[in-house]
């Protein structure tokens, strides 16, 4: 055991982790104003599959930008299928709980079908941003030999953590989420607000499926993002709706699915690997109840969150 | 020219029957021609999915073994969800409740007669409540949303049972595949009927819905989940417990889950092994709201969902579209009678004059 | 297609003025219908894949004689039964269901439709029309495992699997073993990742191995995303199954393709003369059903002569990789030396030979 061992493991699990912290960041604005969307699944999978396709079809015509662009679409998609869930949970006040889910099915299938064209391509996957110096350094690669996605999550949920808790328009999305009744009649556009955050989720739910199509591995496969849509959304609930909570919740989550992989390559498995595959879940489960159990001011979920605005009902 | 929104006083009888078939019409309609559009027969998929099933009687049987879990799932989960009770976890408790019946399967191993067959049904109500009575208990102690409680379970029942069929529970005449051993004949549920193929849950199915049926109808309780559900408050001054609510709903709808798991286990598989998670956990939630909650709403729709995924395979095999477009026509139904919700709520009126102002809910 | 519907039989009825011109056209002998169920997609490259490759081999060799049509993507749950009671119901007579979770389904639609003969893959139950039949996989695990041993510098090599399964733990049990027979030294460390597919996960275990020091890497899973984990680790790994080298040009060593086309031509053809009777077929290199992809510019010719050898060997049946002494984990003789393994062991083989860390 040594540093360079270390290094080689931290890399592996910013890997594990980057996608889910994606979607999670997008999950969580769009539960900080009041919306539950289970989708995060299926918008995962239609960014998949639609970064991978642009990819594809546009990489002779636009060389190294073929992934960026690919990036871009798989956000415009996500967001795109969000939509559809706006729309209806929004304005025609549907249930969110099931066209969430409706959501999640929906992107299985029309990823499914979209992508039956692509199984077996594969794609350029992106060059690192830094200097090959750096990036194949042996101390300095634990900095900058990642994926330009992986550093975008990271810059994501900063953002995202600035934006709640420091700005005035952040504090007018939780205001929503708290209590959309009285943010409607000081005159804040509830359902407007919601619209942008739910787009924003769909948005960075698509980059972290293309995360998988574009990066882990670059290729197209049905369902290969494999449940971690559902992982993503066990992470909001475990961050209890704190954006520093998530960064941590995510590389405790990745960390633990790492070292599943290192337990069994040495030999180590003293608990069964079931355990470890229910762990993200069970600690969601067991934080939902602490956090729900403690009330912290500003921890707990937001008050509004799955409930239909509908103000002259 | 404006379109506004008025809210009805009462739901609308019409809109309530009319919508669920409208959102099936529609999405046949549009299927075909999205099908059509990506260049496959599009009218043919849409044919061999909805009507095939329905007019060629040799599918029949499918149909109704495919739709009798559905329903007795659907009937549970519209209960909580009259009393916005949203229970999303029917598959962890459908898994829970299959392990658990068939847990008093392999303790009894040389048992005869039909007791061990109640035994096991018992076994796998029970187990569903068991795993349904932990977001109700976190419910009712730390308010602890259900609906994130409920789902997070379901991956958790799922490793259990992954755990138990390569583990503890793996037949060891089984060749070390990942599988229980195989029920005794006297733990296999018979067919309903001798000598017809009826399958034993759809029985069930339909006693289940009658019950459901007078329960919502006839019954206290059932005034109560509603009235807990449409005004929290007024329920309150009613004398009509919430967190009983809580409980019983989610009990119920866990109950039901589990007895669908159970059945499942004894009379399709006769084993468990990995494959048995089906998703109709899941699914069952499109039939609860295809129903509108109503339980003959919820056995129609139940019957609707199992032909188009018996429909689906045959469409499979005959237009050779993908096998993800039966999960396109559901999520599509659901999306649509989610949509027209609305109208049985709200009454739409088109207005020629100049727009009032303050009207929030108006869509342009 | 022969599906029977109300609104078939009207197009029949309809086109029942035109069919005795037809029939005398020399229409007459119909051909057989043979029926494929898929687990995967057809474009996986892998499992499936290999099978269609199967019956496409049977579609070419046996033209105008048969008919084939399949279905791709059908669960191994209880839903597999009316995929297969409707390819008999569309008239097929021979009917392949392609994967072990497969078993119990098709004994029951067998038991329905008795005049069909069926086929099951990898699995071990049989009826009068049931028949089994699968491949040595591990005779492939072997040349492999020889490469392995020999291109391994650390002289530690990884396995990324699935499930403890026999077929799996066969896999890397031959694997290490003749990896072992050129490197006494070499150490498999393994990882099962409880799951046939999860691209993201295999990748992770794939890298994994490579941080503890695996310089090659074989999978038994089913998506390439080992293969591209080791191209971008500058490290070797293999296909299984099919030929992987698109996903990974430097990495990929070599692959066991599953050649399955022998077999369904030979059991169409069986059907053809009436002689199909069930079976219990375990074939490999020999019989044809086992093959190798072309190397790549890496693998030096000793390595390739060596591999090449363990195939013709095989072949002639001269080398058997589960041949004694064979330790297991503990260290333990499991088989004696100069023993090879009855298939019976083999079949329900469930433990690791020593060497392998899991």
């Amino acid at each position: 055991m040594n540093l360079a061992f270390f290094i080689d493991a931290l890399i592996t699990v910013v890997g594990v982790t980057t996608p889910i912290l994606l979607a999670a960041t997008g999950e969580l604005v769009v539960e900080k104003s009041g919306v539950l969307n289970l989708g995060l699944e299926g918008m995962m999978l239609i960014g998949a599959v639609t970064g991978f396709a642009v990819t594809l079809n546009y990489g002779p015509d636009l060389g190294d930008w073929a992934p960026w662009f690919g990036v871009l679409a798989a956000a415009l998609a996500g967001a795109a299928s969000s939509m559809l869930f706006a729309v209806l949970v929004l304005t025609l006040g549907s249930n969110q709980v099931a066209t969430g889910l409706a959501l999640a099915i929906f992107g299985i299938g029309l990823s499914s079908l979209i992508g039956a064209g692509y199984v077996g391509m594969i794609v350029p996957s992106f060059d690192s941003v830094f200097p090959d110096r750096l990036a194949s350094d042996p101390l300095w690669r634990v900095v900058f030999s990642y994926s330009p996605l992986v550093y975008f999550a990271l810059i994501m949920v900063f953002a995202v953590g600035w934006f709640l808790n420091r700005t005035r328009a952040g504090l007018i999305l939780r205001a929503v989420g708290e209590n959309d009744l009285s943010a409607h009649s000081i005159g804040y556009p509830v359902i407007a607000i919601r619209y942008a955050a739910i787009a924003f989720g769909g948005a960075l739910a698509g980059i972290g499926g293309a995360y998988f199509s574009m990066v882990i591995t670059p290729m197209w496969a049905e369902q290969m993002t494999a449940g971690r849509g559902w992982i993503a959304l066990a992470l909001v609930v475990f961050s209890g709706w704190r954006a520093g909570r998530l960064l941590a919740g995510a590389y405790f989550f990745g960390v633990l699915m790492t070292l599943e992989l290192y337990a069994k390559a040495s030999g180590f498995s003293f608990l069964p690997s079931q355990f470890w595959a229910a762990m993200p879940y069970i600690a969601a489960v067991v934080a939902l109840a602490v956090i729900s159990a403690r009330e912290v001011a500003g921890s707990e979920a937001p008050a509004c969150l799955g409930r239909p605005f509908l103000p002259n009902s | 020219m404006r379109i506004r929104l008025e809210k009805r006083l009462t739901p609308s009888r019409f809109m309530q029957i009319a919508t669920p078939i409208a959102s099936v019409l529609l999405t046949m309609l549009l299927g075909a021609i999205i099908f059509q559009l990506i260049g496959f027969d599009g009218p043919r998929a849409i044919y061999e999915t909805f009507i095939t099933p329905v007019v060629a009687s040799y599918k029949w049987q499918d149909v109704m073994t495919k739709a009798a879990p559905l329903i007795i799932i659907a009937l549970g989960l519209s209960l909580g969800n009259q009393a916005k009770i949203w229970n999303i976890g029917a598959e962890g408790q459908y898994i829970i409740g299959a392990l658990a019946g068939a847990g008093v399967a392999f303790a009894l191993p040389n048992a005869q007669g039909f007791w061990v067959l109640s035994l096991m049904i018992a076994a796998g109500i029970v187990g569903g409540m068991a795993w349904a009575a932990i977001p109700a208990f976190l419910k009712i102690r730390y308010r602890v949303s259900e609906v994130l409680s409920t789902l997070m379970l379901v991956y958790v029942a799922l490793q259990v049972l992954n755990y138990l069929v390569s583990g503890p529970w793996k037949d060891p005449n089984g060749h070390n595949f990942p599988q229980t051993p195989p029920f005794t004949p006297a733990q296999l549920l018979p067919h309903a009927i001798a000598g017809t193929d009826i399958p034993p849950g759809l029985i069930v199915a339909i006693v289940l819905t009658l019950v459901f049926w007078l329960l919502a109808t006839r019954s206290v309780y059932g005034f109560s989940v509603r009235t807990v559900g449409a005004a929290p408050h007024a329920a309150r001054y009613g004398g009509f417990d919430a967190s009983r609510t809580v409980w019983s709903t989610l009990l119920i709808s866990g109950g039901m889950a589990g007895l669908a798991g159970i059945l499942e286990a004894s009379s399709q598989l006769g084993q468990i092994n990995l494959g048995f998670p089906s998703g109709y956990g899941f699914t069952a939630i499109i039939v609860s709201f295809l129903g509108r909650l109503h339980p003959v709403g919820v056995f129609l729709a139940g019957l609707i969902l199992a032909v188009t995924y018996v429909g689906g395979q045959v469409a499979q095999t005959v237009v050779h579209v993908p096998s993800a477009t039966a999960g396109i026509f559901q999520a599509m139904m659901l999306f649509f009678i989610l949509a027209s919700d609305i109208l049985v709520r709200y009454r739409v009126r088109i207005l020629r004059d100049a727009p009032r102002p303050a009207t929030a809910e108006a869509v342009a | 297609m022969a599906l029977i519907t109300r609104r078939n039989l009207m197009k029949t009825a309809a086109a029942g003025l035109t069919l005795p011109a037809l029939a005398r056209s020399g229409l007459a002998a119909e051909p057989l219908k043979v029926g494929f169920v898929y687990l995967g997609a057809i474009g996986d490259y892998g499992w499936t894949w290999s099978h269609e490759q199967g019956r496409k081999a049977l579609d070419a060799a046996l033209k105008g004689q048969v008919v084939t049509s399949y279905v791709e993507n059908v669960k191994e749950d209880a839903s597999a039964v009316p995929v297969m009671k409707d390819l008999a119901q569309q008239g097929n007579k021979l009917i392949f269901t392609t994967s072990y979770g497969y078993m119990d389904q098709t004994l029951e639609a067998a038991k329905q439709f008795p005049a069909v003969k069926w086929e099951h893959c990898t699995g071990y139950k049989r009826a009068d029309n049931v028949g089994t039949y699968n491949s040595r996989f591990y005779q492939g695990r072997a040349v492999t495992g020889t490469i392995a041993g020999m291109m391994s510098k650390s002289g530690v090599i990884g396995f990324v699997g699935s499930f403890k399964i026999p077929e799996v733990v066969m896999g890397v049990n031959a694997f290490t073993l003749a990896a072992q027979a050129v490197n006494p030294k070499i150490t498999t460390k393994l990882v099962m990742i409880d799951t046939w597919f999860d691209p993201a996960k295999e990748a992770a275990a794939a890298e994994t191995l490579a941080n503890l020091g695996c310089d090659v890497i074989a999978q038994h899973v089913d998506s390439p995303a080992v293969l591209q984990v080791c191209e971008k680790r500058k490290i070797y790994g293999f296909g299984y199954g099919a030929d992987m080298s698109r996903f990974a040009p430097k990495a990929h060593l070599t692959a066991s393709l599953d050649l399955w086309g022998p077999y369904y031509i030979e059991r169409a053809k069986a059907m053809l003369d009436g002689s199909w009777k069930s079976d219990d077929i375990w074939w490999g290199f020999k019989e044809g059903l086992l093959g190798m992809a072309p190397y790549s510019k890496t693998v030096p010719d000793n390595v390739r002569a060596a591999a090449d050898k363990i195939v013709a060997d095989t072949k002639a049946g001269t080398y058997e990789v589960f041949t004694g002494p064979i330790s297991d984990q503990t260290g333990k003789e499991r088989v004696a030396k100069g023993q090879r393994m009855p298939d019976k062991e083999l079949l329900v083989m469930d433990w690791y030979v020593k060497g392998i860390q899991s």
